[in-house]
């Protein structure tokens, strides 16, 4: 298969992720879409790695799936210490900040 | 067609049908089952692309343990009740989708026209390349990226010690 087909693809996934932490309200699905952004950053990463013939893509996979590992570890330590305190994790209602 | 560009659609599709999905569905657990079904369709696109690891690496860690940290806090926090009413909306919904078409647009565009004035268009043609192997991988990362690889451990390190801190301060004392 051409590159730009995988490069497609790894679009649609990505923007996919991006409808989703605009559209939905659940902290929770919010971190699943931006999984899917990884993801789909992956994606492009492995197939132009196959396209130049070296691993060096395949490496910088290995960082993000690190990078994304501590990231859901913090991020759902953070959403069940918000639902203890506030008794719900819609983003909308989580605005103490002001934001 | 041949049997690669078969399984790319095959797979290209289940991965989008279930990223589509995992926005789509309500409830939070159908949607992290969704994403699941997602990280496989990839882990097989991996497998197209010669990346057996990176497809092995995929399944363990993302569809293995990270998906298994999702469920286990949907179902540690019951959210069946609570997310349903008003999970999809916002004022702003029906903006946020045209951006998100309008971002997509330039993906593709990307994708297609603007690589092909890049290093790799004119590197040599997929078929031509090997299968990148564990070796490889494995040989890179201790030499070239080693510390990039230990900058990660460290990475894991903070994410360990800022998880327990949270943790035991909010089990203690309510915030």
């Amino acid at each position: 298969m051409e590159l730009q087909y995988y490069l497609i693809l790894s679009a649609l996934l990505f923007t996919t992720g991006v409808i989703g932490v605009l559209v939905r309200r659940n902290a929770i699905i919010i971190f699943m879409c931006i999984e899917l952004m990884l993801n789909a950053a992956n994606l492009a990463f492995v197939a132009i790695s196959r396209s130049l013939g070296e691993a060096t893509g395949q490496v910088f996979v290995f960082f993000v799936m690190a990078v994304a590992a501590a990231e859901v570890a913090i991020g759902l330590a953070i959403i069940v210490s918000v639902f203890k305190h506030r008794e719900t994790i819609n983003v909308d209602e989580v605005n103490s900040l002001k934001g | 067609m041949n049997a690669e560009q078969i399984l790319f659609i095959l797979f290209g599709a289940v991965s989008l049908i279930g990223a589509v999905a995992v926005i789509s569905f309500r409830h939070p657990i159908y949607s992290a089952l969704s994403l699941v079904v997602t990280f496989f369709a990839q882990a097989g696109l991996f497998l197209l692309l010669g990346a057996h690891f990176v497809a092995a690496v995929q399944v363990i860690v993302y569809a293995g343990a990270i998906m298994v940290l999702f469920l286990f806090v949907i179902m540690l926090l019951n959210l069946g009740t609570l997310s349903v009413k008003g999970a999809i909306g916002g004022k702003l919904k029906g903006f946020a989708i045209i951006l998100g078409i309008l971002l997509a647009i330039e993906g593709i565009y990307i994708a297609t026209n603007v690589l092909n004035n890049t290093a790799i268009a004119s590197a040599q043609p997929a078929t031509a390349a090997p299968n990148t192997t564990t070796y490889d991988i494995g040989e890179l990362l201790f030499s070239k990226y080693l510390l990039p690889f230990e900058v990660t451990s460290l990475i894991l390190l903070a994410a360990l010690i800022g998880v327990i801190v949270l943790v035991k301060r909010s089990s203690n004392d309510s915030i």
